[in-house]
């Protein structure tokens, strides 16, 4: 059974981000992570769109080579859209990289137990997709090597953390998109 | 080859379009190959169209322009992923080569086809349409310009009489 604390992970994830990273994150638990974890204007948080984390991180890494993109997202959220993971392996982005909250629910909608409570591997999916780093954490001992992996791994990079399905506190970022796309745009682009 | 295909491709040129995302598409498919062969934008091959409308608008949070090619078929696929569109403002430049219209002789093409440019203006896409050759560079000119000045999401529909028929016979 995992042990992982989501808020914990994601902690680690972010922590001293300095202006080289760009974070997506995927609707529901994992944006009210990265909000906990510190507000930052180059954090993309979705609302909606669901199964667009992966391919709108793609976009981003294509357009910012120089610094690296980090996709913080949910087992069901990526579950939507399983084939970005095909379409960014084969792209070979070397600067991005996902990490997978994995909770094996639907933590949004009542808990439902997704595919990999029931045997399905994420970060086999994207080892077998041609993501060049691929890894499994399952273990507090293992979870500073997942956190270098996605901040540095030669990419593309999918990390795969297995956390404690109980819900965390609520922390609610804000959810107006075109104020998060203008303060995005002036942070990593310098103009709206 | 067809010289409004060529128009396209001096068209995103100009507009400085820097990344081309795809779902492989006969209609598109010159394009798509002048694309790949130009080291000024990068061409995407995607599996599935609602993936395109994330990853433009992940570009352009990175500062790139991009444009979205697809075929009337994967119009339905992006319904629910235009609604990041709508929310954040973000500009939206696609181009979709029709079936299921003038000539089709492929049934399953026809519901989809048929209802393109409803179901984008009710996702909030504006359509712009193209049925003949000497139309296709202003048009499309005009799309990316409005696109990106104003925030909007626009969508150019090729129409089939302008594509032909004939380049499918052996679909």
């Amino acid at each position: 059974m995992a042990t992982l604390n989501r808020r914990d992970v994601v902690a680690k994830l972010l922590a001293d981000r300095g202006e080289d990273l760009l974070v997506v994150t995927g609707l529901g638990q994992c944006a009210y992570d990265c909000f906990a974890a510190g507000d930052d204007p180059r954090t993309f948080y979705l609302w909606g769109a669901m199964g667009g984390a992966v391919p709108m991180g793609m976009g981003m890494a294509v357009a910012q080579p120089d610094k690296r993109v980090l996709v913080v997202t949910g087992d069901g959220e990526l579950l939507m859209g399983l084939g970005a993971l095909a379409a960014a392996a084969t792209e070979h982005l070397p600067n991005f990289a996902v990490a997978v909250i994995d909770n094996e629910r639907y933590g949004e909608t009542g808990q439902q137990k997704t595919a990999t409570a029931r045997g399905s591997d994420i970060a086999g999916i994207a080892a077998a997709a041609g993501f060049a780093t691929t890894k499994l954490v399952t273990a507090q001992a293992d979870v500073a090597e997942g956190v270098r992996l996605c901040r540095e791994g030669a990419g593309p990079v999918l990390v795969t953390f297995k956390v404690d399905p109980a819900s965390q506190a609520m922390a609610i970022p804000p959810k107006d998109g075109a104020y998060l796309k203008t303060r995005f745009r002036q942070a990593v682009v310098g103009k709206i | 080859m067809s010289e409004w295909r060529d128009d396209i491709f001096d068209c995103l040129q100009e507009a400085g379009v820097r990344q081309v995302a795809y779902v492989p598409d006969a209609g598109h498919a010159r394009l798509i190959e002048r694309c790949h062969e130009a080291n000024t934008m990068r061409a995407l091959s995607l599996t599935t169209e609602e993936d395109g409308v994330a990853l433009l608008a992940g570009a352009w949070l990175g500062g790139d322009k991009g444009v979205l090619l697809m075929q009337s078929s994967g119009v339905g696929n992006t319904i629910n992923m235009l609604s990041l569109v709508k929310n954040c403002q973000f500009p939206l430049v696609t181009l979709v080569t029709m079936r299921g219209e003038w000539g089709e002789w492929n049934t399953w093409q026809v519901p989809m086809g048929q209802t393109t440019q409803e179901h984008f203006e009710v996702a909030g896409v504006i359509c712009y349409r193209c049925d003949k050759a000497e139309d296709v560079k202003e048009t499309v000119a005009t799309a990316l310009r409005f696109a990106y000045y104003t925030n909007s999401a626009v969508a150019v529909l090729l129409g089939q009489r302008l594509i032909g028929a004939k380049i499918f016979a052996e679909d």
